[in-house]
This record gives C-alpha cells, structure tokens and sequence, in this order.
C-alpha cells in the first residue's frame, strides 16, 4: 500500500515530468472526492491565514509606537476590515469544514457524503467568494484607482455602508463576497447533516457517533439558522445599495440598529459554529492521549445541543450600549450567562477523562492542554464582559478585542493546531516532526500569552479599538510594544509550523495506518484512505469499532 | 497494533440497518435555511410597519390577491396528486398532475406580475418610494423569485415525464421536489398573512 500522499505523487510526478501540471490540475479542479474537498478547503484556509495574518502585522507594527505614521488612517481601517472578514470567513469556516469534509465521512463509515457534487460546488463558490474579496484591491476603485478594499468594519455596521459613505463598490466586494460564501457555508453544512444522518455504516447509531462527527453535526444544524440571517441581510444590503431600498437607510425612515440586530443574530451563533468544531477535535484528541474513553458522552452531546439552542438567543449581548432597555439587557445578561453551564460540563468532561490517565504529551496533546488553559480564561473574561455595566465601561475597547482572540487564537487557533498534529499522519501517510511541533507549541504559546495577556490592560486604561494611532503619555505605549512583541514571536512559531507541514511531507517518519493506537474508524482504513475510504463497509458494535478489534477479549461492545 | 486495513463484517444477524433517504433530509435542511432568510424579511416587514415617512401606505394601495392565491394553494394538491400518480406507476395522471401544477403556478405568477404592474404604474410605488416598497417588493419579491425557481423545476420533470423519462423509482425524486413546493406554498399563506392582512 502506497505511504505517499495524493497531493506528495501529484508533486513527485509533475517534479518528475511525468504528469502534466495541467492534467494535476484538472483533477483536482473536478474531483468530487470529500477528502480532497477537504484538503482544498484547507490549503485554501491556510493561504488565506497568512494573508490575514500579514494584515494583523501591519496592524500591530503601526500600533506598538505612539505617534506612527506607518500606514495612512484609511488603509488601517481597511486593514483591520480585510483582517477579521477574512480570518472568520475564510479562514475559520473554510478550515473547520474542511476538517469536516475529511473526517465525517471516513469516521460514520460512509464512502463518500451524501451529495458529492454540492461539496465540489460548495469549495468553489467558498473559494470565488474569497478571491472577490481580495479582487476588492484591484477592482472596487482599484488598482485602476488604487487599492480601495473595504474599510467599513467585518461587522459593516449601517450607516456606514450607505452609498453616501461608503463610495465606489469597496462595500459590494465585501457584501457579494459573502453572499458567495454564505451559500457555499449552507451547502457544505447540509452536506454534512445528510451525510450524518443517512451515511452511517451498519451499527453506527446515533449514540454511537464519534464525538466529533456529533458536534459537526450541530455545527451544520446550526449554520441553517444562522448564515441564513447574514445572507438575507446582505440582499437587503445589496438592494439598498444598488437600486435604492431604504432598509438600512436612516434618511428615510431606515433603522441602523436593525443590521446590527441581523448581523449580530448572524453573528453570535458563528462564535459557536467556529469553537464547536475545535471542541470536536479536543473531544477526539484527549481520550487517544489520556488512554481513556471520553468521560460522559451523553452529557457531552447534551451539553452540545444546549449550547447549539442557547446561542441563538445572546446576540443582543453585543448590542448593550445600544440603549435596548433595562428589560433587553437584562434578557440578554441571563441569556449569555447561562451558556456557561454547558461550556462548564464540557470543560470539567475533558478534565476528567484527562483524570488518572496514562498522558502522553504528543504535540496534539500539549496543545489541547493549552486549550483547555486559555479556554477557561477567554470564558471568564467573557462573563465578565457578559455583565451589562462591566460591558458598558469597556464595549469597544482593546478588552473586547483581547477577549475574543482569546477564544478564537487561544482555544480555537489552538485546537487546530492540535488537529493538525494528529491527523496529518491520516491524510499524508507520515508524521510531523514532534521537535518542530514542541517549537511550534512554545513559541506560539509565549507569543499568544504576551500579544493576548497584555491585550486587555489598555482596554482596562480606555484604549478604543480600531484607532490608528495614539498620542504618547496615556499609558499605553509600553502595553502596546509589548503586544506587538507577542505578534512576532506568533509568526515565528507558525513559519515553524508551515515549514514542518511542507517538510514533513517529503522527510516524515512513515506512520502506517494508526500511529496513535486510537479507535475510531478513520484510523481503520490505509493511509492515505483510498478514493473509496473502505474496502468493505464496516459494521460497528461500539463507540470505540477499533479498540473492539484489538481488543477482542475485553471489547467495549460488552459493556453498551 | 493492527494494521488490518479494514474493519471484518459481521456474521452476528443484526436488524435491518435502514436510513432516512439523502433527497428528503437535504431537502429539509435547505428548508430550514431558507426559512431562516424568509424569517428576516418576515421581521423587516412587521418592523418597518407604519414607519414610512411618505405615502402610499399598504391601505390604501394593497388588494387581496385571492386568485393568485387559490391558484397557488391548489397547485400543493396538484403536484401531490402527481406524486402519488408515480408512486402507482401511472405516468398519464403524475404528467397532468404536473402540468396543472405548472399552469397554476405560472398563473399566480401572473396575478403577481399584474399586481406589480399596478402598483408601479397606477400607484407609483417603487422600492424606492418608501419603506413599505422597499419591504413589500423585497419580500414579494423573494417569495416569487422562489415560485419561479419551482417552476422552472417542476417543468423539467414535466418534460420528462412527457417524455417517458420519469419512471415509478424516481417517485422519491418527485417527492423532494414537491416537499419544495409545499415549502413555497406555506411561505405565501404566512406573506399573505403579514401583507395583505395584518399590514393592511
């Protein structure tokens, strides 16, 4: 069985001469094969991660000294525009379903999903969204009128986006962007529903279901009802900018609270549709490395649903300085407190299973241990901001900021990671480099704590967000350097982290099919799993199919 | 470790593994996701209710459109009764309960466009005019951009069944498609409910 990766022989060939770059290239622009759907959508996440990670830099340059001219005011707000809509929609999502794409199939035992050619068309139409929003740079008023991207803000707050303040078509790039991609979300996700609930291999009930294909599945559930608000909004946007609607138009009547509250209902939920998914792949990794079945599957399908309910009705909490009334706020107070009571069940399960384990501290562990530290601490100083008043002293400052990194670099940045380490063997066929990855592990560790920790102190001192500069003497100047700092050391880290994905796919110790001695049935199948997935299809007995294999004097079967 | 490279089937007798058919839940979740879309411009509507600064206002403009309406909410049964005509293999009766489907439909359409016709040429109300144009053709308007949709699919599998190409085994297929159509017909009772009845 071949230990090379499709993408390494596609390499080696057209390297070799024997394959023509174009005949490579068709076939992945036509394959309909989930795994390289996946990997597409990955690759396609982690071009758009350094895009958006180079624009955090500039960012973080401009900011560590007062008084810094290094980039105009117009081209920060573009920046820190282009930063977020990109890391969240085509680094996050794209990413995560990718991982999904990959996974869900192979692990209910399923050849393929359910519809392969909407996943192809749903990767495509993800990937034109993504190019639309950077064509911004050269066709809005671009390049033949010189670099206009948008620069009203990811969250495009009206009125803003009216016609009068935001001239030329920079806004329609960012809108039709994510339209574009708000369909190709919603195609993805009922994919991965149908394929979940009709897919499943003999035996595979639903109680039965790896965790992650569980959350996934919420995750999917979840994107219906809340990508469906952003892309209604974004018509009515279009409408309003292109054949003069008044929705969002406060000359005529229009209410600018009302986007927020769309894309607010939009955009609470996506918090949860991106950390879900980084829960699934902690839930996966924890046990394999603590030697222990999950602790409390039940409560911790449980516990998923509720907060897959529960999101949907906190996003006001991003609205309290709104003036909403007592009776609003205090709704959303409860609402968004609440949800820490199943985020709790999760955290204590994880701790748990890690509970008089035999903990082997692989790359993918040492950064689940990271996320579970930095996940605690982006809660708390999420109920902090949760409290309508602690909010309305800090609503736009640098602690808002500096929490929501917290959640999405500290646990879901990291849990990424961690899923890289793991399954990388899966899908090339040979392991990364644990030395790079411990490097990787550190270094990234050190930087996020000093850019993220320190974060919240200027926040705490009055620092608003997105200003481009500020005058020396406030307090900040030291905090800010030392942010800055933090970034750099990041970079590094992840430069360690490409250069050991791209290394390791030619120098990597050849891993065979189940290098972790896990037990769910992706690590059944060769690796790389072939085109089919599996040979046979499997019939499951259990929630853990291959620890009943190897184990066949003590299987799980005898104790469900 | 093992390195078997698949899992062994089997050989205990196990119940019948049976799943729910991939067209139908698709279906269901492509459901749900619109309605969440229809659910904003629900909310867009009743919000901007009475807030426009300028005349015309829904009384004064807005008629019941009730043929289009029987005509919509009668199409459901017909494209029903085509289903069940396929499931018992009589294609004479799924064709002409496809094409009464089709005709019913392209007549709302029509009522729609007359509708539209007036209120632009008569009454001068565009979706620039005032709030209540921006949110009535909005949500008309998506509602009816969806009734075409339908349409243009429910004419396909008219032609093929015309054609002999629809067979009983794609009874499921059929299904799907009118668990699409119902979904288009019930989101006009809650617009006709909302427009022309609690906004009038």
């Amino acid at each position: 069985m071949a230990n090379a990766t499709p993408v390494m022989e596609a390499i080696d060939e057209t390297l070799a001469g024997k394959r023509p770059v174009f005949e490579v290239v068709y076939e992945w622009a036509t394959t309909v094969d989930h795994k390289k759907i996946g990997l597409m959508y990955i690759f396609l996440a982690l071009i758009f991660l350094i895009v958006a990670g180079i624009e955090a830099i500039l960012m973080r340059i401009q900011l560590a000294v007062p008084n810094n001219h290094f980039i105009s005011p117009q081209v920060f707000n573009q920046l820190f525009t282009m930063h977020g809509t990109t890391m969240v929609f085509f680094m996050g999502m794209p990413i995560l379903f990718g991982f999904g794409n990959y996974l869900v199939p192979l692990m209910i035992g399923a050849r393929d999903m359910a519809f392969p050619r909407l996943n192809a068309f749903s990767f495509w139409i993800s990937a034109f969204g993504g190019l639309l929003l950077y064509f911004s740079y050269f066709g809005a008023s671009g390049l033949y009128g010189a670099g206009s991207a948008p620069d009203v803000g990811w969250f495009a707050y009206a009125p803003l986006t009216a016609k009068v303040f935001s001239p030329g078509h920079s806004t329609d790039y960012w809108t039709l962007s994510l339209l574009l991609s708000g369909i190709g979300t919603i195609g993805t996700a009922l994919n991965i529903v149908t394929t979940t609930i009709c897919m499943r291999c003999r035996g595979m009930t639903m109680m039965r279901l790896p965790l992650l294909v569980w959350l996934f599945l919420i995750t999917s559930c979840m994107v219906f009802i809340a990508i469906g608000p952003l892309t209604a909004a974004q018509i009515m946007l279009t409408l309003d900018r292109y054949i003069g609607a008044h929705f969002f138009d406060t000359q005529a009547g229009g209410s600018a609270v009302l986007w927020m509250h769309y894309f607010w209902i939009f955009g609470h939920p996506e918090v949860y549709i991106l950390v879900l998914p980084a829960f699934a792949f902690v839930n996966e990794i924890v046990p394999v490395f603590s030697r222990k079945a999950i602790f409390g599957y039940p409560a911790m399908v449980a516990a998923t649903v509720a907060i897959g309910f529960i999101s949907l009705s906190v996003w006001a909490h991003h609205m309290f300085t709104v003036g909403l009334g007592a009776a609003g706020n205090t709704f959303f107070v409860f609402a968004t407190m609440v949800i820490s009571v199943p985020t709790g069940i999760k955290i204590f399960n994880w701790l748990a299973t890690i509970w008089g384990g035999k903990i082997h501290f692989a790359t993918p562990m040492i950064f689940c241990v990271g996320f579970l530290f930095q996940f605690l601490i982006a809660g708390l100083t999420g109920i902090m901001l949760s409290a309508a008043p602690f909010d309305w002293q800090l609503s736009a400052s640098y602690f808002v900021v500096a929490h929501f990194h917290y959640v999405l670099v500290g646990a879901i940045v990291f849990a990424l990671f961690a899923a890289f380490y793991y399954w990388y063997p899966k899908v090339t066929g040979r392991m990364m480099s644990e030395t790079l990855g411990k490097w990787h592990f550190w270094l990234f560790l050190i930087g996020f704590h000093l850019t993220f920790d320190f974060m919240h102190v200027p926040g705490l001192l009055g620092m608003p967000r997105r200003i481009y500069t500020y005058e020396a003497g406030r307090g900040w100047e030291m905090w800010n350097l030392i942010v800055g700092i933090g970034a750099i050391f990041q970079v590094v880290g992840t430069v360690c982290f490409i250069f050991n994905l791209i290394r390791s796919c030619f120098r990597g110790e050849i891993a065979g099919h189940d290098p972790w001695d896990a037990w769910t049935l992706e690590w059944a199948t060769p690796s790389p799993p072939p085109s089919y997935n599996f040979a046979i299809e499997p019939t499951v007995h259990s929630r853990r199919p291959l620890w009943d294999l190897k184990h066949p004097e003590d299987p799980d079967s005898d104790y469900e | 470790m093992m390195n078997t490279g698949t899992i062994p089937i089997s050989t205990q007798t196990e119940p019948a593994w049976v799943l729910p058919s991939r067209g139908t839940v698709g279906m269901v979740c492509l459901i749900v996701a619109e309605a969440a879309i229809f659910i904003i411009f629900f909310v867009s509507y009743i919000f901007y209710l009475g807030k426009s600064l300028t005349g015309p206002t829904p009384a004064q403009v807005l008629e019941l459109p009730i043929f289009g309406t029987v005509c919509l909410l009668s199409s459901s049964i017909t494209v029903h009764w085509a289903v069940s005509a396929l499931r018992k293999n009589n294609v004479r009766n799924c064709a002409l309960g496809l094409a009464s489907t089709v005709l019913l439909g392209a007549l709302f359409m029509v009522s729609t466009a007359q509708e539209w016709y007036h209120l632009i040429y008569d009454e001068g109300l565009t979706i620039r005019t005032n709030l209540f144009g921006t949110t009535y053709y909005a949500l008309v308007g998506l509602h009816a951009s969806h009734v075409i949709i339908g349409l243009v699919m429910l004419s396909i599998a008219l032609v093929a069944t015309l054609s002999g190409r629809m067979k009983e085994l794609h009874t499921e297929r059929l299904e799907v498609l009118s668990l699409y159509w119902h979904f288009v017909d019930a989101i006009w009772v809650v617009v006709f409910l909302i427009v022309y009845v609690i906004g009038r």
